[in-house]
């Protein structure tokens, strides 16, 4: 499964995990009508922490994220991040999706926007940023994601690795804490997988804090700090990658490492 | 097998296409005699064409123009066939005007500038709205064009130093837009947008000043009724933040419903008694032809599109009551045929209303018109929203846009890109349903055709009358037709 190898090696000096805790998520559940889809997560997440979760599909890997910005409501017990609740409060919500970045499966730009104006549009009508400094941001991650001579083009136009590059540079121009990302490879091409991993990496040589839903193993021994696996609903296991890989505890971890690998 | 091992050492160059496939040769025979049955029947489509065409063209070109009356026609004609135009040429007026006053009763004066000027200004105030590719100074300029030829019309020396002073500034705001160099006139159209005043500034004050042009009456109605919308806006933004948005909706469309309920009248004749302007009243029964058609359809065309859009977001709203109401209100007057919604605003509403409140016959109509148009564009729309992938409803909220903001920049600019055939159609067929009117009693283009064919001198004339009255209605669908083709492939952006 995990083909792609990346040609550098992480540099893991700035990759340093402070004791400030960024997402704290205690006995955490939630339903889709009577099907019980996570079930009593508790995840404490640092910040500058690197956490890829990995599970079979319908493990409720990407609901568990997914709630992290409340595109899902749990249930019951709390999620609190960077010191906000989840709560149905409509303000808090939106000043956690503010602070908290997300990159989607189908990068999900907005067609009818040049490529500029996606990276503008959060800045300007969310932070109230002027137009002209809210441009320079955006093309300064541009460069980062190495694309800014496609920044007047509209996302039809670009493949889909440079799509996905464009979307964690639309998130990023919004200056998180916490990214969030939900199989951001699953729907490219092999060659284009390469070059949104190596965005990533970039990013967590960086210091941020990363929470991965994704099939990319080699990632995740690269950049991960922590690997959590998912099985029905539950976090059956976590671990730091090297004993993860190396060293399984469960059954259910065994054979889905022994099909993916 | 050791045939199959082959690499390629130089790549082929790019080559011109054969000449039997580019140009007019290509295009006739890939289009055109593609094969022999395409073949035969291009010919005898020709030929049908032909024949169609060599009956149509005398008929439609006889020298009938000045005759006065059917068998006028008919002495020219002599016992060929042909067009009796001179009814046309008679009543034209009528059929764009109906009964407004065009000075020809004693003691009246000719007021069919003021719907002239109205269809003018109608496409300065929608030409920002509809097209990019005009610069903000042409806008101007037309508009004080546009304005200078009402005061030609209003006439006398002030009007006469009006049209002088409008035609200067006109020069004025535009020599520049005017310029032989291209590279000159770019800059300054670049610069020139920062400088003016937006256009849409106009677009917006228009709905208020056609009312004032067509009806008359003091121009402090219609003042006080755009200030009612000024007022409203005004109490939104300074109470939305201390009340909360939905409360200071509420508190807004209040406060507009109490000035024009109760403070309008009491302002209007305050204001007239320090600056009296106003144009003659002319009452709606004399509004007839296409000039009825035009303001029906348009209003009903700009007000729907608005009050579909509402009406969409209302039908897909998680609030009970907002969505019951919505989806209410489409189901009822999509299962209501427009006819009976016509008879409800000429005879039903009247027993309705206190008795003595004179509520205007075309106002009346504009409504019913307006409401059934809405339902059907709420559909439209609605459609619309249901084409975008749910992933862009959760990229606008993952970036923290709330619901207002992402309805307004994602998702509306998209589900209304998707809906512009539908809505376009819409507009069409509204537009074709104000001959509905005619049944009501209004002097639409065919209730007028009908008083004419009345007439003993133009008794037996058909096929003139409706061949006009189909041709400018088709001008009219068919404009819009192109104009949604032209907008569809001016947003395209290269995606699905």
């Amino acid at each position: 499964m995990s083909s792609i190898t990346l040609d550098h090696h992480a540099d893991r000096s700035a990759m340093k995990v402070s004791d400030q805790v960024a997402i704290d998520i205690r006995g955490m559940n939630k339903w889709y009508g009577a099907f019980h889809v996570l079930r009593d997560i508790d995840l404490t997440v640092y910040e500058g922490e690197r956490i890829v979760i990995a599970g079979p599909s319908g493990s409720g890997k990407s609901t568990l994220i997914r709630c992290i910005n409340r595109l899902e409501e749990h249930q019951e017990g709390q999620i609190i991040v960077d010191g906000t609740e989840l709560t149905s409060d409509l303000k808090n919500v939106d000043k956690v999706r503010s602070e908290v970045g997300m990159v989607f499966q189908h990068f999900n730009l907005f067609p009818h926007l040049t490529i500029l104006e996606n990276c503008t549009l959060a800045p300007i009508w969310v932070r109230k940023t002027p137009r002209k400094e809210a441009e320079e941001v955006a093309m300064h991650f541009l460069e980062k994601v190495k694309i800014p001579e496609q920044a007047h083009k509209y996302p039809g136009m670009l493949s889909g690795g440079q799509q996905q590059r464009v979307a964690i540079a639309r998130s990023l121009c919004m200056m998180p804490r916490i990214m969030l990302f939900d199989e951001p490879t699953s729907a490219l091409d092999p060659e284009m997988i390469k070059e949104v991993l190596e965005t990533m990496v970039s990013l967590a040589e960086e210091g941020m804090t990363m929470l991965c839903v994704t099939h990319e193993m080699g990632f995740a021994k690269e950049v991960a700090n922590r690997v959590i696996f998912m099985d029905q609903g539950q976090i059956v296991e976590q671990n730091e990658p090297e004993e993860f890989f190396n060293n399984p505890q469960s059954e259910r971890t065994k054979l889905f490492l022994s099909q993916i690998l | 097998m050791s045939d199959m091992s082959y690499v390629r050492s130089d790549m082929l160059p790019e080559r011109t296409p054969p000449a039997s496939s580019v140009g007019f040769v290509g295009w006739a025979r890939a289009n055109l005699f593609n094969g022999v049955v395409n073949s035969i029947l291009t010919i005898v489509s020709l030929v049908l064409i032909f024949f169609v065409l060599a009956a149509l063209l005398p008929w439609l070109f006889s020298p009938t123009w000045n005759s006065g009356s059917l068998n006028e026609c008919r002495e020219i004609l002599n016992g060929h066939e042909g067009a009796c135009w001179g009814v046309i040429h008679e009543r034209w007026q009528q059929l764009l005007y109906g009964f407004y006053p065009n000075g020809s009763e004693a003691g009246t004066v000719d007021q069919r500038w003021r719907p002239n000027l109205a269809f003018l200004l109608l496409f300065v105030a929608v030409i920002p709205v509809l097209f990019n590719m005009i610069s903000r100074r042409m806008n101007w300029v037309l508009l004080l064009v546009a304005l200078s030829y009402g005061a030609y019309a209003v006439g006398g020396t002030l009007g006469m130093i009006t049209v002088v002073v409008l035609l200067a500034a006109a020069v004025i705001v535009g020599y520049k837009a005017f310029s032989t160099d291209k590279a000159a006139r770019a800059a300054e159209i670049e610069a020139g947008a920062k400088r003016l005043p937006n256009p849409l500034i106009f677009s917006a004050i228009f709905p208020f000043v056609v009312p004032f042009l067509l009806w008359g009456g003091s121009i402090w109605v219609f003042v006080g009724a755009a200030l009612g919308f000024v007022l409203a806006g005004l109490a939104y933004r300074y109470l939305s933040a201390a009340v909360g948005s939905l409360a200071g909706m509420i508190i807004s469309v209040l406060v507009a419903i109490v000035w024009w309920l109760f403070l309008i009248g009491p302002f209007a004749s305050a204001m007239d008694a320090i600056l009296p302007i106003a144009l003659e009243q002319i009452e709606s029964r004399k509004f007839g032809g296409f000039m009825l058609s035009i303001t029906i359809g348009v209003v009903a065309i700009g007000i729907s599109l608005p009050i579909g859009i509402v009406l969409a977001l209302g039908r897909q709203s998680d609030l009970l009551i907002v969505k019951a109401l919505s989806v209410g209100f489409i189901e009822f007057i999509r299962g209501v045929p427009l006819i009976t919604l016509l008879f409800v605003a000429s005879t039903l509403l009247n027993i309705f209303l206190p008795p003595g409140t004179n509520f205007d016959i075309i106002l009346r109509v504009l409504i019913m018109v307006t409401l059934f148009a809405s339902a059907y564009m709420a559909e439209v729309v609605r459609g619309g929203l249901a084409a975008l992938p749910k992933g862009q409803y959760e990229a606008a909220d993952a970036l923290g846009l709330d619901y207002w903001k992402a309805q307004r920049l994602i998702i509306m600019p998209q589900a209304l890109k998707i809906s512009i055939p539908g809505i376009v159609s819409t507009f069409i067929g509204v537009f074709k349903d104000t001959v509905l009117v005619s049944i009501i009693g209004l002097l639409d283009p065919l209730g007028l055709s009908n008083a004419i064919r009345a007439d003993q001198a133009w008794n037996g004339v058909v096929w003139e009358l409706y061949g006009f009255i189909a041709f400018m209605f088709f001008v009219f669908c068919f404009s819009m037709s192109r104009y949604s083709m032209y907008l569809e492939r001016r947003l395209r952006t290269g995606h699905k």
